[in-house]
């Protein structure tokens, strides 16, 4: 029980600090999985693959899947709930006031210095997806060479979606889909 | 309460086909909400939209509250913020189950390897596209600087911020950097300056 109550309150944090949509909960997300264990810096990575692949926003997802594996069914809709609490609360005041707070100067002065905030630590989580994705630090420490950080496969696959997305401008999960292939078939 | 289950019914599945949430949600929205149903109004959705992305939180939950509060006041809220809860928590149920019995084979994953570097290239794709309207000039370029490296490196850093604190420091450091330059222009627009740039 206390870990479920623990789960709720760092879900509530999340969903009461992340500004700006779903990739702003994944600093957060990165702090869970540091202090509590919860799931691993990989989860965090396949549950973005998840939530671009399926409905719903990758906060909603993580504390759905979180909740599940640390509590079960009712520990997924209770991180679910406590991730969406904050912000019910918060536009249940805003809906009242709702012109007062679209002129005022401060909440634009705000957003001023949270815009480049949030993406910091999107690029911050992008470094950490990246650490698991593209490179093997423990092959790199065990060898010492070079050649062994980088994982080759990945990084070509990786520029070839990059340019492709740019390209082809195809829904995102048809990329997820091509990478999955793709790391069977070459046995990522 | 028969407008209750409409709004909760509607949620509902609104949640279960808006994928990427955020704006990949908004002609949805328009045809459910607007055309349909005759809810709200196009001009209403777009300023639930701008204040959904300025307050904490995701984005499609806050348009759910706002849109049920509008109809039928908090319980109104409640069923519609459900309603759009309900579809992702069952899909993430069902693939978190799945996970569990077989994330172990190596055919998942290798699979799961791949979508790691589809990931990595989104993320990086979506930076890019956010950077033109984030970092607009040499403040909040070295707000940017300050902030990834402090949360990026903080395994190393003597002090590690927790990310809620670096959101507030942000958000204050971004009134005063506006207060600062309003009163040297003397004029009250930095903030729509800076959004028409």
């Amino acid at each position: 029980m206390p870990t479920l109550l623990q789960l709720m309150l760092e879900f509530a944090k999340t969903g009461l600090f992340s500004v700006g949509g779903g990739l702003a909960t994944l600093p957060f997300l990165y702090e869970m999985s540091d202090s509590f264990g919860w799931f691993s810096h990989a989860d965090i990575a396949d549950m973005i693959a998840v939530s671009e692949s399926t409905p719903g926003a990758i906060g909603i997802n993580m504390s759905t899947y979180a909740g599940f594996t640390t509590g079960g069914i009712p520990g997924a809709f209770l991180a679910s709930l406590a991730l969406a609490f904050p912000s019910f609360i918060v536009i249940l005041i805003i809906a009242r006031f709702l012109a007062k707070f679209r002129n005022n100067p401060h909440v634009e002065g705000a957003f001023y210095g949270l815009r480049p905030a949030s993406l910091a630590m999107i690029s911050a989580a992008g470094l950490n997806v990246a650490k698991v994705a593209l490179v093997n630090l423990d092959a790199y420490a065990a060898s010492g060479a070079i050649s062994d950080l980088f994982l080759w496969k990945a990084i070509i696959l990786g520029v070839m979606i990059f340019v492709g997305q740019r390209k082809l401008k195809w829904h995102p999960v048809v990329f997820i889909a091509i990478s999955a292939v793709a790391g069977i078939v070459f046995q990522f | 309460m028969n407008e209750l289950l409409e709004l909760y019914w509607t949620f509902l599945k609104i949640g279960c086909v808006t994928f990427g949430g955020g704006y990949a949600m908004l002609p949805i929205l328009e045809r459910e909400l607007v055309d349909k149903r005759n809810w709200t109004t196009m001009d209403d959705l777009r300023d639930y939209f701008s204040i959904g992305q300025c307050t904490p939180g995701i984005i499609a939950l806050n348009v759910s509250t706002f849109i049920g509060e509008k109809r039928r006041g908090v319980t109104g809220a409640m069923a519609a913020t459900l309603g759009f809860l309900t579809g992702p928590i069952i899909i993430i149920l069902i693939i978190a189950a799945f996970l569990t019995n077989f994330a172990s084979l190596p055919l998942v994953q290798h699979a799961f390897a791949g979508i790691r570097v589809c990931v990595c290239v989104l993320i990086i794709q979506a930076v890019l596209r956010l950077w033109k309207k984030s970092v607009v000039d040499p403040f909040t370029l070295a707000l940017y600087l300050i902030i990834f490296v402090l949360n990026a490196f903080s395994g190393v850093l003597p002090v590690k911020v927790p990310a809620a604190v670096l959101v507030v420091c942000a958000g204050v450091a971004g009134i005063t950097a506006s207060l600062i330059r309003n009163r040297r222009t003397g004029s009250g627009q930095t903030g729509k300056e800076k959004e028409e740039k």
